[in-house]
């Protein structure tokens, strides 16, 4: 009975840790991406998720005591044995042995990039619901969209056109309001008249006050 | 060219999406020829392939990239693409909602996205390409790649849209990468058991290995294989990124990715189903069978009763595609042959009435720059052509005989008849009565003057109580009109020649002895 349980816990941490480890990383990856509130969260979540799987692939090719597929020179299929034999030779089984599997790195090199461009693309949206909302928190996100919603159905004419005048006033506001803010931290920009230096203080504004609310937090 | 058209199949998309994103940043009006143009090339690659699957004697062509060779056992290294009758037909249903899309997308991208002409093409394109490869890849990890080429154009033409779309398809972002994570992870458990990628060749080995069906590795593969693919596929507790991903996504991109993603994905299901693990394994050794026609009937029902409570179309028809997705689901995994032909010929025509329903949509969103139905009075007189194609579609989702429709829910229904799988059945004939309920209600808005609450609001019969204004006649541009009135013209085709299609199927199907032989023959 003992012997089964150290046998179990002998396999379970000493042999296989790296896939113990593997799922304990994807679930950990999965609870943030479903219940985090933070969409910057939900995405450090997807991240954690798609590299808990390379963990996973790169276990699969672990060959205890082998080498990188690239011949070793003792096999030597280019050089002078290939010349006396004519041409490169395939490898006995005895010789492929001593080489490590490549396929799935291979994997999961294409993986990571595909990992990356979501993630790339993900933080992209993040950004344009942070332009369009102001907001990366998915509860106020919720509220923002039903009050939007109702805005929408409640005046008779189109609603695809006017679904999104309400909250543009209120966030136009919002930017007005730290536009002033803006202007007394900065007053180097009183001077600038082109919309596009007047922008510039707004950006380090609302900076500041992400900053702030990542600290209150 | 002949040899070789499988490649063309992706190759002219490919390029052609490189070449409309450098041209494009020039000139944004070279964007929209480029893309007509090589969805037209690959169509006609695509047809070109089919006439020499049909041609060839065990309906198979097979096309190796880069001359690597399959003859060792498990099958070795290198990426195959196979094209079997199942994969052609469903990759001509791709490049054919393609072209549709391409030419509709004309005015619709410039007036909705001005000056992103350059980002839209590219993206369109590699989408086409992501989903015809999906179809034709032999590789269970190519399939991967592919899968996830197809869902992060789809993700960035989704975000194209409004602000709203944005927060749309960051849902979308986190399903769509458990999706397609969960299907890698199942992936990899199959590389442990088998060590090989190809899809024929895990088949065969786990044909060849003792014992291999029963290991719990195989079982968990399968597992995560599925949930992947159900997730990708919008299946009923796993649709939530899809209903507000399609309605606030552009014009143009509704109509390509409503028809098309749901259904390639289950292609993919059938594909796994059939060819990698095997009808034994995948009916017999595991659970699913018995557990996931009940989840086809909640499906089916939830789906289209949140489809009666839509107050507009562009909803209304997302909810329609998940009850869509519930059927062929349903069609699966009833274990039977009807229900299998069923399935696969209702992925072919509900690509096609989906695509009438959307490009429909889209017009009469353009015309009356709303889609809800308190907007819609007296649209028939205005746009008669339109409407005519929207319900053509609309018929098909109901199954009125003449479109395609019907013959594939006569499949279906007859595939739950010879299983006695009942609950599928009443789930089946219910969710034909709702979309009955749903079109006849949008019939009854576009020609009759009801409003809301169902008060007359004309003087007499014929009358709509609008102005002669209100009614003028007035259709839509020729660009967009025509892929209209196609799309229901191949509705009403593939309806006639059933047949012909069933036919094909039947063919694909020969080799892989489902239960339940012909009732009448």
């Amino acid at each position: 009975m003992f012997e089964d349980v150290s046998i179990f816990l002998n396999e379970l941490f000493l042999e296989r840790l790296n896939y113990v480890i593997y799922v304990v990383l994807l679930l950990i990856g999965l609870h943030a991406m479903i219940a985090k509130n933070n969409f910057i969260k939900k995405l450090i979540g997807m991240s954690i998720f798609q590299t808990a799987i390379i963990l996973f692939y790169v276990s699969i090719g672990v060959k205890e005591g082998a080498t990188i597929p690239i011949y070793l020179p003792e096999h030597d299929p280019h050089g002078e044995q290939a010349y006396a034999t004519g041409g490169p030779e395939a490898l006995t089984v005895e010789q492929v042995t001593s080489y490590a599997n490549p396929l799935p790195h291979v994997l999961m090199l294409t993986a990571i990039v595909v990992g990356v461009a979501t993630l790339g693309l993900a933080l992209a949206l993040c950004q344009k619901i942070y332009q369009g909302y102001g907001t990366v928190e998915e509860d106020e996100l919720m509220a923002k969209l039903e009050k939007e919603d109702a805005s929408s159905r409640k005046p008779k004419t189109h609603p695809a056109g006017k679904s999104s005048s309400k909250p543009e006033v209120s966030s136009r506001a919002r930017r007005s309001g730290t536009n002033s803010v803006g202007k007394t931290t900065a007053p180097q920009a009183k001077k600038s008249s082109g919309t596009r230096k007047t922008k510039a203080p707004v950006k380090k504004a609302t900076r500041k006050s992400d900053q702030k609310k990542g600290d209150s937090k | 060219m002949m040899e070789n058209s499988i490649a063309w199949i992706l190759l002219f998309p490919l390029f052609g999406a490189v070449l409309s994103s450098l041209l494009g940043m020039a000139n944004r009006k070279v964007c929209w020829p480029i893309g007509v143009l090589s969805a037209l090339g690959a169509f006609v690659a695509g047809i070109m392939t089919l006439i020499r699957v049909i041609d060839s004697p065990d309906h198979m062509v097979v096309y190796l990239f880069g001359g690597w060779t399959l003859d060792s056992f498990p099958r070795g290294v290198g990426i195959e693409f196979r094209a079997d009758l199942l994969a052609i037909l469903i990759t001509l249903i791709v490049l054919g909602v393609g072209l549709c899309v391409a030419i509709y997308s004309k005015l619709p991208v410039k007036e909705e996205t001005p000056g992103k002409e350059h980002f839209f093409y590219p993206l369109f394109l590699l989408q086409i390409t992501g989903l015809a490869g999906i179809c034709l890849t032999g590789d269970a990890f190519n399939l991967y790649v592919l899968i996830e080429v197809a869902a992060l154009t789809g993700y960035g033409l989704i975000a194209m849209g409004s602000k709203r779309a944005a927060a749309a398809t960051f849902n979308y972002v986190i399903l769509g990468t458990i999706g397609a994570s969960l299907y890698l992870l199942g992936v990899g458990y199959l590389y442990i058991k088998t060590g090989t990628l190809n899809m024929v060749g895990i088949n065969e080995f786990i044909g060849a290995t003792e014992g291999l069906k029963e290991s719990s590795t195989m079982q968990v593969a399968f597992v995560l294989i599925c949930l992947g693919i159900l997730i990708k596929m919008a299946f009923f507790p796993l649709h939530a990124w899809l209903p507000n991903a399609y309605c606030h996504a552009p014009t143009a991109t509704s109509c390509l990715l409503a028809p098309l993603v749901t259904k390639v994905m289950i292609y993919v299901m059938i594909r796994m189903v059939l060819t990698v693990f095997g009808v034994d394994f995948s009916f017999e050794s595991t659970l699913w069978s018995s557990v996931l026609p009940w989840l086809v009937v909640i499906a089916i029902v939830s789906a289209a009763v949140m489809a009666l409570a839509q107050r507009e179309i562009k909803r209304m028809l997302t909810y329609l595609i998940v009850a869509e997705v519930g059927y062929m689901v349903g069609g699966v995994w009833i274990y039977n042959y009807y229900g299998m032909v069923g399935s696969i010929f209702h992925i072919i025509s509900d690509a096609c009435m989906t695509l009438c329903l959307f490009l429909g949509a889209g017009l009469i969103l353009r015309k009356c720059k709303t889609t809800r139905f308190d907007g819609l009075r007296g649209l028939f007189s205005k746009m008669p052509l339109t409407m005519t194609g929207f319900f053509v579609g609309g018929f098909s989702i109901i199954g009125l005989p003449p479109t395609c429709g019907f013959f594939s829910k006569w499949y279906l229904i007859t595939g739950a008849m010879v299983a006695e799988c009942w609950e599928y059945m009443v789930a089946l004939l219910f969710s034909t009565m709702v979309m009955v309920v749903l079109f006849f209600r949008l019939i009854e808005r576009i020609h009759l003057a009801v409003n809301e609450s169902g008060e007359n609001l004309g003087k007499g019969h014929g009358d709509l109580g609008l102005t002669k204004e209100q009614t003028r006649f007035s259709e839509g541009p020729l660009t967009m009109l025509v892929p209209l009135l196609s799309a229901a013209a191949v509705v009403l085709a593939i309806g006639i020649y059933n047949q012909e299609f069933v036919n094909l199927i039947e063919i694909f199907l020969d080799p892989f002895d489902l239960p339940g032989e012909p009732l009448i023959k």
